[in-house]
């Protein structure tokens, strides 16, 4: 781990200059970004954008070729395993949903609180009042509470994905990075998971990817626009979406 | 924490099974001890020594059900474990055989004697000593376990690939010990044992008690396991088992976890082994067999993966099937039969004998349950049915 | 089969001498010679050999031959001596006529170590001037062996009206042999023998020259430097020879797996019953030469010809058969998958046992497979050079056939993206079968390949299958050259190994070795990257 005397810079989550490529193909083409501390950020682009790659990168799961991936102005990132980046506060939900399907949902949650992730920690593991009142209170968060005792492979797509932000919550990440939270969501639940990332974002910093412009105009924050591994263009939603090169890039030249 | 109803349910089959084993182990070798030979209820010491194998191949069930049904890894070269154990405990007999062995050399075993050594192989040392050889049944299979895991699942080595490689492992293994210089015995391996803590083996008194040992065996293994399971580690090895990435992503060291509970797994395999050996009274290198090993995957796949009780009930019934037809006139399709067994197992029987049984169970419950609340709904007025807790 | 190939046919010969000629029954040198081998002393043995070989009768090659195997014998009361052949019938030694049987007095010739090596020279020498070619080299190696210098006259003799370059060579080098160990040999002499053995230099002429005991001055030092170049090129020609072996083992290793990485390698289907696919292969072969054997003979030399698309269609069908009735149901599924396999490979593996016994079944070289020809200092045996070029062509074949081919596209395209190759109207369940079917076919076609260097028994597909998916886990799974590059890498390593560390270590460190490699490189030599699938 690479822990700097001082701030490199004061954002949560700094790229810069991030390169990978896979027998030839660049992902990820010089890929510079920034969240500041407590920013909810939106990311779109076209399918093969390299949105999923980045965050294979920040997680710990790809290597970067070179490039510089800093978390919390200190931490070196393109050393450290996903274990290692997950303990440091790096919360990840999956563009597919990925819960524990054979267990329960509140086993669920508690497997992903953020209290001693060891071996010996787990094994002579006791369960605390604080713990149970935690759980209880994501699954109120999530509106899972009646469902506690369902096995997570029971629930409806859009039940997983909130409980996979649910899984988030119990984590407690200083950064959270949601892939495609409403895919597959009808408008109701997806107006629902807008509110309750907002509410998250009160005291989480939040990188959200989503192909729902609906959406991501609701969540009404910052958006990057990624093409071919590289940021095309950043700005509000109305600057982005009326920006030529994006709108090029998703209506084809 | 409120229980989870799979989990009572199972706690009940749990209690029924170490009752059922306690029992055998107390009254088995009180039977054959106390009863007349050839009355109706005395159980004949050949029988004996015959279920005590069984037993030892159920403790080794255990130990490949607590890996491959609770942490998803498939390991074929498990008898290795087993086999090193029992190779532990065959040095610590080997040594105890002295003077009586047929060139009467007080320090090394008949074969050395015969192969021309000089002198005891450094590695052969200590195992004189009972307390030393029991602590090698534990550490010898343990630290190939941790080395062989701390390399296999720090790089990541998954599914088929790691099954792969632990065929590979008892496949090299086998082959090391068939060679004479390696100091095992060769082709002919470990045996004519005579006594064991200066017990005679062959003593019905000592193959009452071995049995029993081995059902105490049994039972401490299963509490072990169980209590594995049962602990917020179980359900960490459950989330590896269905989505290992995700688990890493929540911050768990899945390499560690996998390396912790292989280990283990390992450590009881041996204690099988080791128990096996003086009731069978020979241990070679065909322990090794790359079909061994899958053959105890077998059991606990018929039994149920992931239902302990399912493991060591399949290691038994899989292996009273085998002693019957294999030694009737059915023994030329006993091979077709194993052969069917794994093929409709996996395909039509995937959760084993106890996990359909638990799945058949709990629906059934469920739909009592259902029927209740119902009806209390129906009495009380309350519209919404609540999951039974 | 020419009657005079060996001295072990000797008993056909023997027939053929009764027929072909009558010999007259009158008491000559020859007659007094084979008389004196009933006198059971050594030194009357010793003189009756000399006679007997020089006497230029076509008797001498069978009486020799028949003291070396101590089928002579010999009736110390009346002075007979009989040559029994190995078919039991007998002749007089002395007259050639059958007699009905041995009298019961006679007892056998007995020899001593030095009559021994009288007796192999003076069949060296019998049989140098053989009108078969093979045997008078096999002469002539067998005097440069012994270097009796009795046979010197022999082999000046035979030189002389040699024509044979080979055989000329030969006799060449048992003159040399003869003329180092000749005390009263000119240094002259000695100076030209230490000079071919060293241009023959192998094991054996290094071994005379190391063992040639007082020599002058001047040879002893030219023995010494030909000594040194002999282990000069020695040691290159066992590096070579270690090569050749090793690219022959990873023949056989790329052959084994080369049906796996369809299987495996494509389609992700482990199938432990891969190795009963190569033995059914290998019992098709089996029984494509009992139908030759017993119905046309004549067609013996095209059986593999014939086995091998027989083993193709039979191997295949079965793997099809196995696909539609057990592994489609179990894609996704790996581990339920090898498990049910390897339970195949029991049923399998016990169904040829019931049909064909347990024990070896015996699968035979067609002509153009057996026998070896000498490539400098190493032998290279026909059936391992023909299994190389056949393996490398399976693999070309297959290369193609999934590049050209309609099915090879189709078959590329179910496994990148099924659903997608679903949608364009390919039938993905026809073509899982195929897959499966193609690479198990492989295995087969594999199998009439090892046959010819293999024992054809039901346990024939287990010794493989271990091996088999180290070479594929090892070239990296997905990937053809990697099946091919793997082959060889680990037949080579395996065999450069042997010579250190001896057969069954060095297969351990192979196993070890890969291991620890797959720790490195999980996806193998050759692993396709990509982005990181999720979960």
């Amino acid at each position: 781990m690479n822990v700097m005397d001082t701030r490199a810079t004061s954002a949560m989550l700094y790229l810069d200059g991030v390169h990978v490529s896979f027998d030839g193909f660049h992902a990820i083409n010089n890929l510079s970004l920034a969240l500041e501390p407590g920013e909810m950020r939106a990311i779109i682009g076209p399918n093969g954008a390299g949105k999923t790659t980045m965050m294979d990168i920040i997680t710990g799961k790809t290597k970067p070729d070179e490039g510089t991936v800093l978390f919390d102005g200190v931490t070196d990132l393109t050393r450290l395993d996903e274990t290692r980046i997950a303990e440091l506060g790096i919360g990840r939900k999956f563009q597919k949903p990925t819960v524990f399907e054979s267990q329960t949902v509140q086993d669920n949650l508690l497997l992903a609180l953020n209290v001693d992730h060891s071996v010996k920690g787990t094994l002579f593991w006791r369960g605390s009042r604080a713990e149970s009142e935690r759980i209880d209170k994501v699954l109120e968060t999530i509106r899972l509470t009646d469902a506690r005792n369902r096995l997570a492979g029971s629930l409806s797509h859009g039940q997983k994905q909130w409980l996979e932000i649910g899984m988030l919550l119990a984590q407690d990440p200083k950064l959270l990075l949601v892939d495609e939270p409403v895919a597959g969501m009808t408008d109701v639940e997806t107006h629902l998971t807008a509110e309750l990332l907002k509410e998250i974002n009160k005291t989480h910093t939040v990188m959200v990817v989503e192909h729902d412009m609906t959406f991501v105009r609701e969540l009404g924050v910052k958006v990057t626009c990624l093409h071919e591994g590289t940021v095309l263009a950043e700005g509000t939603i109305d600057q982005v979406s009326s920006n030529e090169r994006v709108i090029e890039v998703y209506l084809g030249r | 924490m409120t229980p989870h109803m799979l989990t009572r349910s199972l706690d009940r089959g749990a209690t029924i099974f170490l009752a059922i084993v306690a029992a055998c182990g107390i009254l088995i070798p009180l039977s054959n001890l106390l009863l007349p030979a050839g009355s109706f209820l005395q159980v004949p010491t050949y029988l004996v020594a015959l279920w005590g194998k069984y037993v030892c191949y159920a403790i080794l069930a255990l130990s490949i059900d607590l890996i491959w049904g609770y942490c998803g890894i498939l390991s074929l070269g498990h008898g290795a474990f087993f086999a090193l154990g029992g190779y532990a405990m065959g040095m610590y007999l080997m040594r105890q055989i002295g003077t009586r062995g047929v060139y009467g050399n007080p320090i090394l075993p008949d074969f050395m004697v015969f192969l021309n050594y000089s002198k005891l192989p450094w590695y052969w040392h200590g195992f004189d000593m009972f307390w030393f050889a029991a602590l090698m049944v534990l550490f010898v299979p343990g630290l190939l376990a941790f080395c062989f895991g701390w390399l296999a699942f720090r790089s990541r080595v998954t599914g088929v690939y790691l099954s792969i490689i632990t065929q590979a492992m008892t496949y090299a293994l086998l082959l090391a010990f068939f060679r004479n210089d390696f100091g095992f015995g060769g082709n002919n391996g470990l045996t004519d044992f005579k006594d064991i803590l200066g017990f005679n083996v062959q003593a019905e008194g000592t193959r009452a008690a071995l049995f029993a040992l081995s059902c105490l065996a049994l039972i401490l293994s299963f509490l072990i396991c169980r209590s594995v399971v049962s602990s917020k580690l179980g359900k960490v090895l459950i989330a590896i088992r269905d989505a290992e990435s995700r688990s890493r992503f929540l911050g768990y060291r899945v390499e560690s976890y996998k390396l912790f509970v292989f280990t283990l797994s390992a450590c009881m395999a041996g204690v099988a082994g080791a128990l096996y050996v003086p009731q069978v009274g020979i241990i070679n290198p065909s322990e090794f067999a790359p079909g061994n090993s899958i053959e105890a995957v077998i059991w606990v796949a018929v039994g149920g993966r992931g239902t302990l009780v399912g493991a060591a009930l399949g290691a038994v019934v899989v292996n009273y099937a085998k002693t019957f037809f294999t030694s009737g006139m059915l023994a030329p399709y006993w091979l077709f039969m194993l052969g069917a067994l794994f093929i409709l197992v996996t395909l039509l029987l995937p959760k084993g004998i106890v996990g359909t049984f638990n799945a058949w169970w709990d629906q059934a419950k469920e739909k009592r349950a259902a029927a209740t609340s119902a009806s209390a709904a129906a009495e009380d007025g309350v519209t919404e049915p609540k999951m039974a807790e | 089969m020419p009657a005079n190939l060996s001295a072990r046919l000797c008993s056909f010969a023997l027939s053929l001498f009764l027929i072909a000629f009558a010999l007259p029954a009158f008491a000559g040198p020859f007659e007094d010679a084979v008389a004196k081998f009933a006198n059971d002393d050594y030194s009357d043995t010793e003189e009756a050999i000399g006679v007997v070989a020089s006497s230029g009768n076509t008797l001498a090659f069978p009486i020799i031959s028949a003291l070396q195997d101590g089928r002579l014998m010999a009736d110390s009361d009346s002075k007979k001596v009989y040559v029994t052949g190995a078919d039991g019938k007998s002749i007089d030694a002395a007259t050639g006529q059958p007699v009905a049987s041995v009298p019961d007095s006679a007892s056998a010739v007995r020899l001593n170590n030095r009559l021994r090596r009288s007796v192999d020279a003076a069949l060296g020498s019998l049989t140098l001037q053989s009108p078969d070619l093979g045997t008078r080299l096999q002469a002539a190696q067998s005097v440069f062996k012994s270097h009796e210098e009795t046979a010197l006259e022999a082999v000046d003799g035979a030189l002389a009206k040699e024509t044979n370059k080979s055989v000329k060579t030969a006799l060449g080098e048992a003159r040399a042999a003869i003329l180092l160990f000749k005390p009263d040999a000119t240094e002259v002499d000695k100076l030209e023998a230490v000079a071919t053995l060293k241009a023959r230099g192998d094991q054996e002429a290094m071994a005379l020259l190391t063992g040639m005991g007082d020599q002058p001055a001047s040879v002893t030092k030219a023995a010494a430097s030909a000594i040194s170049s002999i282990q000069g090129s020695l040691a290159v020609w066992s590096t070579v020879q270690n090569a050749w072996y090793g690219l022959s083992l990873g023949s056989v290793l790329l052959l084994a797996a080369i049906g796996l990485a369809i299987t495996f390698g494509v389609m992700g289907v482990i199938n432990m019953a891969h190795g009963e696919m190569v033995m059914i292969g290998a019992y098709t072969t089996f029984v494509v030469q009992e139908v030759i054997r017993t119905r046309y003979p004549g067609l013996f030399d095209y059986s593999l010809l014939i086995a091998v698309p027989l083993a193709f269609l039979v191997a295949g069908g079965i793997g099809v058969l196995i696909e539609r009735s057990i592994i489609r149901f179990l894609y996704g599924r790996p581990l339920e998958t090898l498990l049910a396999t390897w339970g195949l490979s029991l049923v399998l593996q016990q169904a040829v046992r019931t049909m064909f016994g347990p024990t070896n079944r015996e699968v035979g070289n067609p002509s153009w497979m057996s026998g070896a020809f000498e490539l400098g200092q190493i032998t290279i045996t026909y059936n391992r050079l023909w299994i190389l070029c056949f393996t490398l062509a399976v693999f070309v074949i297959l290369l193609a056939m999934l590049r050209y081919t309609a099915l090879g596209l189709e078959m590329r395209a179910v496994t990148q993206n099924r659903r997608m190759a679903a949608s364009m109207g390919i039938a993905t369940s026809r073509v899982d079968a195929l897959t499966f079917g193609l690479g198990s076919g492989i295995a087969g076609i594999a199998g009439v390949a090892l046959s010819q260097i293999d024992n054809v028994s039901p346990n024939l597909g287990q010794s493989y299958i271990i091996d088999s998916f180290m070479v594929v886990v090892f070239g990296g799974v997905g990937n053809l050259w990697g099946t091919l590059v793997g082959a060889f890498t680990l037949g080579i390593a395996n065999k450069f190994l042997e010579p250190v560390a001896g057969a069954v270590l060095g297969k351990i460190a192979i196993l070890v070795l890969i291991i620890l490699f797959i720790q490195k490189r999980p996806r193998g030599l050759f692993a396709l990257k990509g982005r990181a699938v999720e979960a």
